[in-house]
């Protein structure tokens, strides 16, 4: 009885890398990386720029896939599942974990179609039903109040940060389980930031997130957990409010106190 | 060398380059004021509706206006497919070092060198002798495909313009930017979806400019269709793809060279350079200003 | 900020087997790698199918007769007691069908344009990417490229209505058509190809070497001479190598001002006639598969191996400028 209880309350992991190691050609570009990703949390990546924190993002929707001379080692689960196993569904994987990217990518198309289009590439055409999910997705990303009346014009004419926040729409329209996020806010302005961050406060209730930033304070924030990576290794994960006041690991320390990175 | 005599030689030889930009100029400005001289007055609407007549010393030059269009329409029709898909290999689909990849593009670049006129001699061998008759002969022997005609007159053109697409599409694929394919994929797209949503609707305009191109060049070449369909004079339009046509370049090479009456046809002459020239000279504008404005677009 | 509640379905929990899609990528691919090998397939055709009708000249007897490689390239005694000498005359009781006449036709005029069209272009390329006002540069390249628009047959046509009068009349030609007025009609066909090819070569030069140079006090034209010039000069040779290969085969500008007179002379001013020009003169009253059709083809042949030469070498050269300046091909 009591262990089914624990079971239930334990933090399930949704994903979990595996002795993941990475190489661009011969070149290590992670080593050796075991981590597990909670459900419904939000992991912070954090580490001085080069240690691969990128390309940990990228391996765990197979978007490294796409760079020819990147290859792994290890596993990555999702769901106890390694996406990595010969018969895996890249399209389906990718659908189940979406991701932002660092700088905002909106499609050439109006508003509405580009919160659309992954609903559209997976067959879905009636107009109604998309309508209803293109609004539930400009509201979750806080979105729909400043472009509820054009929803026509061009993606391209949105400011910065809510063209960051488009994108995000557009990922979760497509109601992933996973969202990575690769230093979503990096190239936006303070009050955009603060809207991103808030905005990854309320999507934990209903998604996984990992988040790439190189804003220690940023980190500190919006994330449950964090991961120092130094050098293409984790030195160290953990609750993030730990890794902030008392981390184990001395290069941590220095780390998130601003002695280097 | 004192600091004023290299300033003067300097001086002496930036003029003299300068006057070589000048010559080549006043070259094009010459040939197109000497075409406007000698035609415009003959520009009418006759002379655009109206057949050869009297020996070609008179009347208008439709057949010919009809046989260019209806010919470089056929030859867009059978490179642009081609030359897109070829572009979309090599940008797209080719892995990094693939070898055949850069088989294509050696064959592609030297395909751009190869003398208009073996391009006649090839249509002539290949096309009309070779696929022509062989058709003929599978067809049950009656003489349709094996002899000089439209089909085989826009294939030929379609071979020699291919590099023009192939290099005018691959330029518009680059100007996508990557982010937007890896954002396509990233949300499950599939490669196929990601060209034909994405990567196309943005290349359009670059492709455009490609067509352009290729119809502005195949509409100027003369020395492949002498050998593979031209007609010096046909009291007919063209009503098979087999049949043989008049055509703007051609006309003007007859005009030019067969006339027993040089006086005679002299306006008639001129009046289908320019003609010719004004066609020419509004493709390559058009593929100017669009290509001007998607490199405006992607450097922005 | 409002989450609505969860209502619509995941998708499935776990990773799904590959489905259909994977099938249809594939087909894709496949049919675009296929359609991409068009490109070689035709240089391939075009060679086989050229050579294929040439090549009964040296096997067929009855060709045989009439051509051999010694009265294709070497002096032949046409009369007992006159000394030997090249003429093309295909059409006779005799054929006579020595190719070095049109051999020589075809470097006279290719040799003219190309003393007009090489300096003429490489110095307007120097001018447009390294002395010109941006401004004017702007409005020249475009310019000087709508001279490639024009259609050979034009140049042709204005060689023949005019360059040949003015030249008659300046000079007192006894042709009116001949290699000169063939050559300079000619240049206007290949300065394009130079001028592109060779800005694109000087532009591919990075800033920092002029900053160099004009840092030490040099002059925007020693820039342009000394640093310039020289970093780009492989690109510059392929810009002219590109252009005479254009100029060897180009055939309506020759075809239309060069008089096609097959005969052998050293002088610019007597009527010419070339290699291309033979093909489109006398393909049209050829017999097929004649002696005399085989021998176009194999001029054909000739031409398509001459440009694939220097096309290659001009390749490889604007290759070495490429990584030379470190650019990306
Ligand atoms: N596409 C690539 N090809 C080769 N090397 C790469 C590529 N992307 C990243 N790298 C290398 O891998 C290492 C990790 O990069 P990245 O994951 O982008 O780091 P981060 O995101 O932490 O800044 C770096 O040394 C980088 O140079
Ligand atoms: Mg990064």
């Amino acid at each position: 009885m009591s262990a089914a209880i624990n079971l239930e309350s334990a933090p399930r992991p949704k994903m979990q890398a595996r002795g993941l190691s990475i190489y661009y050609a011969n070149k290590l570009a992670v080593k050796d990386l075991s981590l597990d990703i909670t459900e419904k949390q939000v992991l912070a990546l954090i580490g001085p720029s080069g240690c691969g924190k990128s390309t940990f993002l990228r391996a765990l929707n197979r978007m490294n896939d796409l760079i020819p001379a990147a290859r792994h080692t290890g596993e990555v689960l999702l769901d106890s599942a390694n996406i990595y196993d010969r018969g895996v569904d890249v399209v389906e994987l990718r659908r189940r974990v979406g991701m932002v990217f660092q700088k905002s990518n909106p499609f050439p198309k109006s508003i509405f179609e580009n919160v659309a289009y992954g609903l559209r590439i997976a067959g879905m055409n009636d107009r109604a039903e998309l309508a209803v999910r293109v609004e539930r997705s400009l509201e979750q990303s806080a979105l729909w109040d400043e472009v509820k009346d054009r929803l026509g014009d061009s993606a391209l004419a949105l400011s910065g940060g809510q063209q960051q926040r488009l994108c995000i729409a557009r990922a979760l329209a497509i109601e992933p389980e996973v969202v990575l996020m690769d230093e979503p806010a990096s190239a936006l302005d303070p009050l955009s930031t603060a809207k991103i961050e808030d905005l990854i406060h309320e999507l934990k209730a209903r998604y996984t997130i990992v988040i790439v930033t190189h804003n220690m304070q940023q980190a500190a924030r919006v994330s449950d957990q964090t991961a120092f990576f130094f050098m293409g290794e984790m030195v160290e994960v953990g609750p993030t409010a730990k890794m902030f006041t008392t981390p184990t690991n001395r290069r941590t320390e220095d780390y998130v106190t601003g002695k280097f990175g | 060398m004192s600091a004023t005599t290299r300033k003067l030689t300097s001086g002496l030889f930036s003029g003299i380059s300068g006057l070589a930009a000048a010559l080549i100029v006043a070259a094009l400005a010459v040939i197109i004021g000497d075409a406007v001289a000698g035609g415009w007055s003959k520009l009418s609407w006759e002379f655009f509706t109206g057949e050869p007549t009297e020996g070609m010393t008179a009347g208008g030059i439709f057949p010919a206006i009809w046989g260019t269009t209806v010919l470089t329409l056929m030859m867009t029709v059978a490179v642009m497919p081609v030359g897109v898909m070829t572009a979309i290999y090599l940008h797209e689909y080719a892995p990094v070092q693939s070898r055949l990849a850069a088989a294509v593009r050696v064959a592609v670049q030297n395909l751009a060198g190869v003398p208009s006129i073996v391009f006649g001699l090839f249509g002539l061998g290949f096309f009309i002798h070779f696929l022509g008759e062989g058709m003929d002969r599978a067809l049950g022997g009656e003489l349709r495909y094996g002899q000089p005609g439209l089909l085989w007159a826009s294939l030929t053109l379609a071979v020699l313009t291919l590099p023009v697409v192939i290099v005018a599409t691959e330029e518009a694929l680059r100007a996508v930017p990557t982010d937007l394919r890896n954002a396509s994929l990233a949300l499950g797209a599939t490669k196929s979806q990601t060209l034909w949503r994405i990567v196309l609707p943005g290349a359009t305009p670059g492709i455009l400019t490609g067509a352009i191109l290729a119809v502005s060049r195949g509409a100027g070449e003369v020395a492949p269709i002498l050998l593979t369909g031209a007609a010096y004079f046909l009291p007919e339009l063209p009503s098979t793809i087999n049949s043989q046509f008049m055509h703007l370049g051609y006309h003007t090479y007859v005009l030019a060279t067969q006339s027993p009456d040089v006086e005679a046809t002299r306006p008639l002459l001129y009046g289908t350079v320019l003609v010719l020239l004004m066609l020419t000279f509004t493709l390559n504008f058009v593929a100017v200003l669009l290509r001007s404005r998607t490199r405006s677009r992607a450097n922005a | 900020m409002r989450i609505l509640a969860d209502s619509s379905p995941r998708l499935a929990p776990r990773p799904t087997p590959k489905r259909r899609w994977q099938l249809r990528e594939k087909l894709i691919e496949g049919a675009i790698t296929a359609v991409a090998f068009s490109g070689v397939l035709a240089i391939g055709l075009i060679l086989i199918f050229v050579a294929k009708e040439a090549v009964p000249l040296f096997v067929d007897p009855e060709a045989l007769k009439e051509v051999s490689l010694s009265k294709l390239f070497l002096p032949q005694v046409l009369k007992p007691g006159k000394p030997a000498t090249f003429v093309w005359q295909p059409v006779s009781d005799i054929p006579k069908v020595s190719l070095i006449p049109l051999f020589i036709g075809t470097l006279k005029v290719s040799v003219v344009a190309m003393l007009i069209a090489a300096p003429l272009g490489v110095l307007a390329a120097l001018f447009t990417s390294e002395l010109a006002p941006r401004k004017l540069r702007e409005w020249l390249k475009p310019t000087i490229e709508l001279l490639a628009g024009v259609p050979s047959v034009v140049l042709g046509f204005f060689a023949l209505m005019v360059l040949a009068t003015l030249f008659q009349d300046t000079f007192g030609l006894t042709y009116r058509l001949n290699a000169l007025v063939a050559g300079v009609a000619l240049s206007l066909a290949i300065v394009p190809v130079v001028f592109t090819v060779a800005e694109d070569a000087l532009t591919a030069v990075p800033r920092s070497y002029r900053e160099a140079s004009l840092a030490l006090g040099a002059t925007r034209w020693d820039t342009a001479w000394r640093v310039v010039l020289p970093a780009a000069a492989p690109g510059v040779l392929a810009a002219c190598v590109l252009g005479l290969g254009r100029a060897i085969g180009e055939t309506m500008v020759v075809l239309m001002a060069s008089g096609n007179a097959s005969i052998v002379s050293p002088h610019l001013t007597d009527s010419t006639r070339t290699l291309s020009a033979t093909i489109a003169a006398e393909m049209g009253e050829v017999v097929v598969g004649s002696p005399h059709y085989g021998l176009l083809f194999f001029i054909g042949v000739q031409l398509f191996a001459i440009t694939f030469v220097l096309n290659l070498l001009a390749g490889a050269w604007t290759r070495r400028v490429v990584r030379r300046l470190g650019g990306k091909v």
